[in-house]
């Protein structure tokens, strides 16, 4: 007989059926994850992205040239756009970077320090262990933009005069409702790095050494760009999770468009379907031998 | 016949090509100290890891505390606490936010009491000085004992203690026997993993031997340790003397001429060796391979049939001896320790099995 096959279905059924206590060990993990300093480390890092840009402009002082990334020479009139400036800046690398190594360190990081089989016969149960990791990955997606935005606005508030806002459309608004948007596109960001978490997690579940996890997905994440690039694969593009990282130039129009939000939405709900049932099949079988 | 704790048949692992446990009939009764003895890489701990749901069997089943594993891990493991395979934790963490940490993974364990319950566990292992103090400081032995008070979180029906002297000092090593004997008295079934056997010897009741994958011996210890013991009968008469043991039901071990002599007596004794009590219980027919090099010889085989009846008493054998007009010179019971029927039946080195 195999004990493989039965081995499946009743955790399943075990893990759908007690969701008590799930909050708890929830926020335990939020606990763990926001009390290391590695976490710390990299929003620190995040957070340094608008303060080099912020300091930088302050310091050359010069008119705008025009080059550099865009909103930048806007930055000097107005410190609302260190903000955007700097989720502009991090979208591409830093941000995937560093998303890559929470949810590629969720189960390789416990498989490695050998925590992973304590938890499993607590018993924390394999999909509820699961499900809390992702969570806690998706809240670190919030803090992650939120942090640059937020540091973003606060140093061009301090370094820079700050006032009403001409958006794309040509139309302007105040501050306060500027502000709104810049947390709306914080929100975009969050949702645009939930389905890279999602291949993180399946990633971490298939190895015991959680750089080789975090590599991998912050990897992926680059070759999706680059594909994303080329026109010769435009078939594709609609289908690569950083298709839409960048279109929440929306946002920023009176009145605001929603369609890219949503379709990134769309696009992002089905990685995280796709990577988080793969991540599901593989841990419920997986052998913990670490 | 006692419930059992933990019962596997058949109880298998393969991975790739090597065979880790190759078909393991284990029993372990209910409120015993359980023994889990063998070399480096015989299998232990992946027999604990299959037992505890970690792995999943190749072929075979393992039932712990009356349910099956691992379909049962989520009603099964609140009431098992373990070490596996030597302590582990998050370094960046303290003591006590680590043990939070795995009873929150527990939705079994009442979040009301859980800060009583890590106090009180860490207070047992004498690690409360130590609580607040990052992981990653603690010393191999202070790992272990936060790796005891872990297991010992909630009031458990079974624990499973893979190897929990490693890195203790003596001291230690006491604190953790009398703690097994304290939690066997409660009731707690103690099933504990070691390549130490004097450790086993002291705490434990039953003791199953493993050697590259197979089960080679299980019982009490009483058993295990009995049934290695010997008879030694200095006589000129050793034709006789032979006789007269096998007639009594004991297996003859050495049929040499010329035994032992000692350098100076230039007497014609020799010495006549016969095993007391019959042949160990054994699970598998090729089990016995292992110690075949080491004592047994052909002339063992008349007396295997016995079973364990003959367990005659030392002064009933004299008697039986000089009755038959044998002239004992010397007679003398040789009790085998655990540690040399472990060596009889793992083979003579302590080699990892490749």
């Amino acid at each position: 007989m195999s004990s493989r096959e039965v081995h499946d279905g009743p955790l399943v059924l075990d893990a759908r059926g007690g969701g008590g206590g799930t909050l708890s060990l929830l926020g335990s993990e939020l606990l763990t994850l926001f009390r290391r300093r590695r976490t710390w480390a990299l929003l620190g890092a995040l957070a340094l992205i608008p303060i080099l840009i912020a300091v930088a402009v302050r310091l050359s002082g010069g008119p705008p040239t025009g080059r550099g990334p865009a909103f930048l020479d806007q930055i000097t009139n107005n410190g609302f756009f260190v903000g955007v400036t700097a989720i502009l800046v991090a979208i591409p690398l830093f941000l995937p970077l560093t998303i890559g190594v929470v949810a590629g360190d969720a189960i390789a990081g416990e498989a490695s320090h050998g925590t992973l089989r304590y938890l499993l016969i607590a018993p924390a149960g394999r999909i509820r262990l699961l499900l809390v990791k992702y969570l806690a990955a998706a809240v670190f997606c919030v803090a992650a933009p939120l942090t640059v935005v937020v540091v973003g606005t606060l140093i061009g508030w301090a370094l820079f005069p700050i006032g009403p806002v001409t958006l794309l459309s040509g139309a302007t608004v105040g501050i306060g409702d500027a502000l709104l948007r810049l947390l709306a596109i914080a929100a975009y960001v969050t949702v645009s790095l939930l389905g890279m978490s999602a291949i993180g997690l399946f990633l971490s579940t298939l190895t015991t050494v959680p750089v080789g996890a975090m590599a991998a997905t912050a990897i992926l994440a680059v070759v999706s760009q680059i594909m994303d690039a080329l026109p010769q694969l435009e078939w594709l593009h609609p289908w690569l999770f950083t298709h839409y990282w960048l279109g929440f130039g929306d946002l920023m129009r009176e009145p605001v468009v929603w369609d890219s939000f949503a379709d990134n939405a769309v696009l992002q709900a089905g990685y995280l379907v796709v990577f988080g049932a793969l991540a599901v099949s593989r841990f419920l079988t997986k052998d913990v031998l670490s | 016949m006692p419930d059992l704790a933990i019962e596997t048949h058949g109880l298998t692992k393969r991975f790739r090509s090597q065979v880790a446990v190759d078909g393991l009939d284990l029993a372990v009764p209910e409120g015993s100290v359980f023994g889990f003895l063998g070399p480096n890489g015989s299998g232990k701990t992946t027999t604990i890891r299959m037992l505890l749901g970690l792995v999943a069997a190749t072929a075979g089943d393992a039932r712990v505390l009356g349910a099956d594993m691992p379909h049962h891990v989520d009603s099964v493991l609140p009431r098992v606490g373990a070490l596996v395979e030597g302590p582990a934790f998050s370094p960046y963490l303290s003591g006590e936010a680590n043990l939070r940490r795995f009873d929150a993974a527990d939705r079994h364990a009442p979040r009301g009491t859980r800060s009583d319950r890590v106090a009180l566990a860490l207070e047992r292992v004498g690690l409360s000085h130590a609580a607040k103090k990052k992981v990653g400081a603690y010393s191999l032995g202070m790992k272990q004992r936060l790796g005891l008070a872990n297991a010992l979180l909630m009031r458990r029906e079974l624990l499973v203690l893979d190897e929990p002297t490693n890195g203790l000092d003596p001291q230690g090593t006491r604190e953790v026997r009398s703690l097994i004997r304290s939690l066997a008295e409660g009731g707690t079934t103690v099933f504990v993993s070691s390549h130490l056997l004097a450790e086993v010897e002291q705490v434990c009741t039953h003791a199953a031997v493993m050697s590259v994958g197979r089960l080679v011996a299980h019982g009490t210890i009483d058993e295990l340790r009995g049934r290695g013991s010997r008879v030694l009968v200095r006589t000129p008469d050793p034709g006789r003397a032979r006789a007269v043991l096998a007639a009594l039901g004991l297996p003859i071990e050495q049929t040499t001429v010329g035994g032992i002599r000692s350098a100076t007596d230039a007497s014609d004794d020799e010495l006549v060796t016969a095993r007391l009590g019959g042949e160990i219980e054994r699970h598998s027919a090729d089990g016995t391979s292992a110690d075949g090099s080491s004592t047994d010889h052909g002339s063992a085989d008349g007396g295997s049939a016995d079973g364990g009846s003959a367990t005659a008493a030392p002064e009933s054998i004299v008697t039986a001896l000089v009755n038959a007009g044998v002239r004992v010179r010397g007679f003398e019971i040789e009790r085998a320790s655990l540690e040399q029927r472990f060596v009889d039946l793992t083979g003579e080195g302590f080699d990892v099995v490749a």
